[in-house]
């Protein structure tokens, strides 16, 4: 039942934008099996280098997760410096410390100034996490993290060897 | 003697009114919900894997559903008891109905009754206000259907969300 999807300009990416492949996540930063999915995809694109597109969207499980929605603001306040994917990738290596102090401490980390953070704390990114949930819904996103291939939802197996052989598959195409 | 198993109620054919319990001591009616969007979501089993991640994402959705004033309704096979259970561990907010006794026999009734494994199938009926299905979807059992198909059958009801169908 879900679409075909497309890059759009505000997409977080890493790799070129009109790569043959392009991967979209749509993830939360408290969820387990997104923190094991992050790990697989990181080796999956080492090794594709800039054969691949990847991009991340937020669908915060707010109910099931209670620092999931913060977190993923703190990630966009991250984004206006320039600093969203070293964000992600602290966020996920540091999944069991996502309260408002340790999400505090990785902005400073990262050189977001008291005036940000304060902003990320006010929910002034709560609109941008919210389209990225809303459209995923729409998307048929079904749960945590959900993969997006060329477009079209990927329900199979998601360990980086299933990646890789699935890249090559769809890239002889 | 189980009541056979129906055909599923075509779009535009009343959907079959129950009266089935929401907790140990409450039950609820299809009946009691005229007037608004009803999406019913038949689903095997409470705890199971895939069930909890659909049923968790509905409930992440209340707040949209609620832009179309729709109640939705889980229905399985489980005890009220347990239902209890599995929303006060999963946080849930909106009711489960217990198709307990006689078993599955409002599953049946709406088509959905996997008689081989004892539980109802995945499937999804949207309901308008009158209580005429306007769109139904069964999902292959191990597949979370997710939320889309539901969001737009909500879309296209007259006079809701300021849309023509």
């Amino acid at each position: 039942m879900s679409r075909v999807i497309a890059l759009e300009a505000d997409d977080h990416v890493q790799g070129p934008r009109d790569a043959g492949l392009v991967l979209i996540e749509y993830g939360d930063f408290e969820c387990p099996y997104c923190g094991e999915e992050y790990a697989e995809i990181k080796a999956a694109q080492q090794a594709m280098g800039d054969a691949l597109c990847f991009a991340f969207r937020h669908f915060p499980l707010r109910q099931a997760h209670p620092h999931a929605e913060r977190a993923a603001e703190f990630s966009e306040a991250a984004a206006t410096i320039g600093r969203f994917w070293e964000m992600h990738d602290l966020l996920y290596e540091n999944q069991q410390a996502l309260d408002e102090r340790s999400l505090t401490g990785y902005a400073r980390q990262l050189g977001l100034d008291e005036a940000l953070i304060q902003s990320a704390m006010n929910g002034d990114f709560a609109a941008r996490v919210q389209k990225n949930f809303s459209g995923g819904v729409r998307n048929g996103v079904n749960g945590t993290p959900c993969l997006f291939l060329n477009g079209r939802r990927y329900d199979g197996a998601s360990d980086t060897a299933s990646l890789l052989q699935l890249f090559g598959e769809v890239a002889a195409r | 003697m189980p009541t056979p198993s129906a055909a599923m109620p075509a779009a535009g054919q009343p959907a079959p009114d129950f009266n089935l319990p929401a907790t140990p001591d409450q039950r609820l009616s299809l009946t009691q919900l005229r007037g608004k969007p009803v999406v019913l979501v038949f689903y095997p089993a409470d705890w199971s894997p895939v069930c909890g991640d659909q049923i968790g994402l509905y409930n992440e959705l209340l707040s949209e559903f609620a832009r179309y004033d729709a109640q939705i309704v889980g229905i399985s096979v489980d005890g009220a008891w347990c239902h209890a259970a599995f929303a006060r561990d999963r946080h849930l907010h909106f009711p489960l109905l217990a198709d307990f006794e006689p078993k599955g026999e409002v599953s049946r009734r709406y088509g959905v009754y996997e008689a081989s494994n004892g539980v109802s199938e995945r499937a999804l009926f949207v309901l308008d206000g009158e209580g005429i299905v306007r769109w139904s979807y069964v999902s292959p059992i191990g597949i979370n259907p997710g939320a889309d198909g539901i969001l737009d059958a909500l879309d296209a009801l007259p006079g809701k969300s300021g849309r023509t169908p």
